[in-house]
């Protein structure tokens, strides 16, 4: 899933600066992680009020990122769209873009920031997981992936600042290479981590489009 | 015949090495680190050049390897993987041979949010045992990464890394330094040896492996200054493990920084009697002018 965080309400409104709104949610990611469902943009709504904004009206795409299905469901609000100045959209990064795709006349906010492609751990807590790298080689770490889960990508085991089976960036953060370690050791597969991994192929990923 | 340095000499001769830290000024004025090197020369064989150490700017440690040069200092130039994709890798090291740097110690460094500049791009495009892959593979196979052929002249490199045999988890450490004799490292330097015993444990595996015959292992050594600067070696350092006893040695002194240098001398002593060490490499923190005195002291000094 794609985890994304709503902005600080003072950057949304700086962004606004006072003009009427129409607000866009996501019925996918977006609701998952509670930036951009009906609950979250019906909040939304009610605080812009009260700071004396006009909420022309909102929609919650299905999902976001699908262009064809967000023409469609867009020509049902057509009327309160047309109200507004500027659409407030809550979803991931792409979701903005494909409403800027659609409204090429109206000024396209981003209401979140969009953080990773991760898990959701619990209803409260997503965790990256996947930096979408366009070769997988999550086979050779037993499915833990180093390449997004250690920020200094390292691919033949850990650097020197792993303690206590935190990373060194962050005590938040467990390290990715204590956990394959652990695997490695736990499945009798201590000779996987002896060899050498050579330098990524990052080519592959330069894909900028998939036809099928 | 690849063209070394004095520093693979000695180590080939089976001699006790010492190698020691000089770091780059954070400006252009580079005085004061000429000083430095004025004061260390001939105390060491060879001297480290950090290359923006713990993600600080400062000068770079190419242009800060050949000022050693031009003094008569042979430099080990300081290599990470943090700030730089393969190809500006590649070009700084052909850069630094044809300069006449003969040494280089591979790093995957400290990560950018430590520094002065927690905001920009890490890039880690490959780690420090790709690194050294590519190095000895530009050296002794005459070809880049992308193995193409190097068609002006390939490197001479007496390639380094550094071990880390008090980091976690502890298991893999010697595992890990052997993937890097694997990939082709010359000479380790270890972090900063205080807890003798563990570090005694460390080499007991690396010698029944029969690594201390592969690769040569110089013993890192930092000498203290303060009270303040032992807890944070003791505690905020990663992959250092300062004994209790060594710490309250430095708060108990009435003159720490002696207390310091003795603690220094008697690690040194230890190390020396630990088979398989090959030499001492001192990181002297903000503290180089302490250098020519724990040289002499331990006898080293030629
Ligand atoms: S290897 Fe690449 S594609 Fe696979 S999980 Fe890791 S980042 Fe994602
Ligand atoms: S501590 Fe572990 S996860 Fe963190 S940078 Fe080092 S190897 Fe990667």
């Amino acid at each position: 899933m794609i985890i994304s965080a709503q902005k600080q309400l003072e950057e949304i409104l700086r962004l606004i600066n006072n003009d009427p709104v129409f607000l866009i949610g996501c019925s996918e990611c977006a609701t998952m992680c509670k930036t951009g469902g009906e609950e979250e943009i019906l909040i939304m709504k009610k605080i812009l009020e009260q700071k004396e904004i006009t909420v022309t009206g909102y929609v919650i795409l299905d999902p976001a990122c699908n262009l064809q299905k967000s023409k469609i469901q867009f020509k049902n609000v057509k009327e309160n769209l047309n109200k507004a100045k500027k659409l407030v959209v809550f979803s991931c990064g792409n979701g903005v873009q494909t409403v800027s795709e659609i409204f090429e006349n109206l000024e396209v906010i981003s209401g979140t920031n969009t953080l990773f492609l991760g898990e959701i751990k619990h209803a409260n807590e997503f965790e990256k997981n996947c930096i979408m790298c366009g070769e997988c080689i999550q086979e050779i770490f037993n499915g833990f992936c180093p390449v997004s889960r250690c920020p200094k990508h390292m691919l033949n085991g850990p650097c020197g600042g792993s303690r206590d089976g935190k990373c060194e960036v962050s005590s938040n953060l467990d390290c990715i290479w204590n956990t394959i370690y652990l695997s490695y050791k736990k499945k009798g597969q201590l000779n996987k981590f002896k060899q050498i991994l050579a330098p990524k192929d990052w080519s592959k990923s330069l894909e900028f489009k998939r036809v099928i | 015949m690849i063209q070394y340095g004095n520093l693979e000499r000695v180590l080939s001769d089976g001699k006790f090495a010492v190698t020691a830290e000089v770091g780059p000024p954070k400006g252009c004025d580079i005085s004061k680190f000429k000083s430095k090197a004025d004061l260390l020369k001939g105390y060491a064989t060879a001297f480290n050049v950090t290359d923006n150490q713990t993600a600080v700017v400062r000068l770079s440690s190419l242009a800060g390897s050949v000022f050693l040069l031009n003094m008569g200092l042979e430099p080990i130039l300081q290599l990470t993987c943090r700030d730089r994709n393969r190809i500006a890798l590649q070009s700084d090291i052909l850069g630094a041979s044809a300069l006449g740097i003969r040494n280089v110690l591979c790093l995957t460094g400290d990560h950018q949010s430590f520094g002065n500049h927690p905001q920009s791009m890490g890039v880690y495009d490959i780690d420090s045992i790709q690194l050294i892959k590519i190095l000895k593979d530009m050296r002794d196979e005459g070809v880049f990464q992308n193995k193409e052929e190097i068609p002006h002249g390939k490197p001479q490199l007496f390639i380094g890394a550094a071990a880390h045999p008090f980091s976690d988890p502890l298991e893999c450490r010697v595992d890990r330094l052997e993937k890097k004799i694997d990939a082709g490292v010359d000479f380790i330097q270890t972090q900063s040896v205080f807890n003798i015993e563990r570090f005694q444990e460390w080499m007991d595996e690396v010698r029944s492996r029969q690594i201390d015959k592969k690769v040569h292992i110089l013993a890192g050594i930092t000498p203290l200054k303060s009270v303040k600067m032992t807890e944070r070696m003791q505690f905020h350092i990663p992959g250092v493990d300062m004994p209790n006893d060594i710490a309250d040695r430095i708060k108990k002194a009435e003159d720490p920084e002696k207390e310091g240098f003795n603690i220094s001398l008697e690690l040194i002593e230890k190390i020396k009697a630990i088979s398989g060490i090959h030499g001492i490499h001192i990181t002297a923190l903000f503290w180089e002018q302490v250098i020519p005195s724990i040289v002499k002291e331990a006898g080293l000094y030629r």
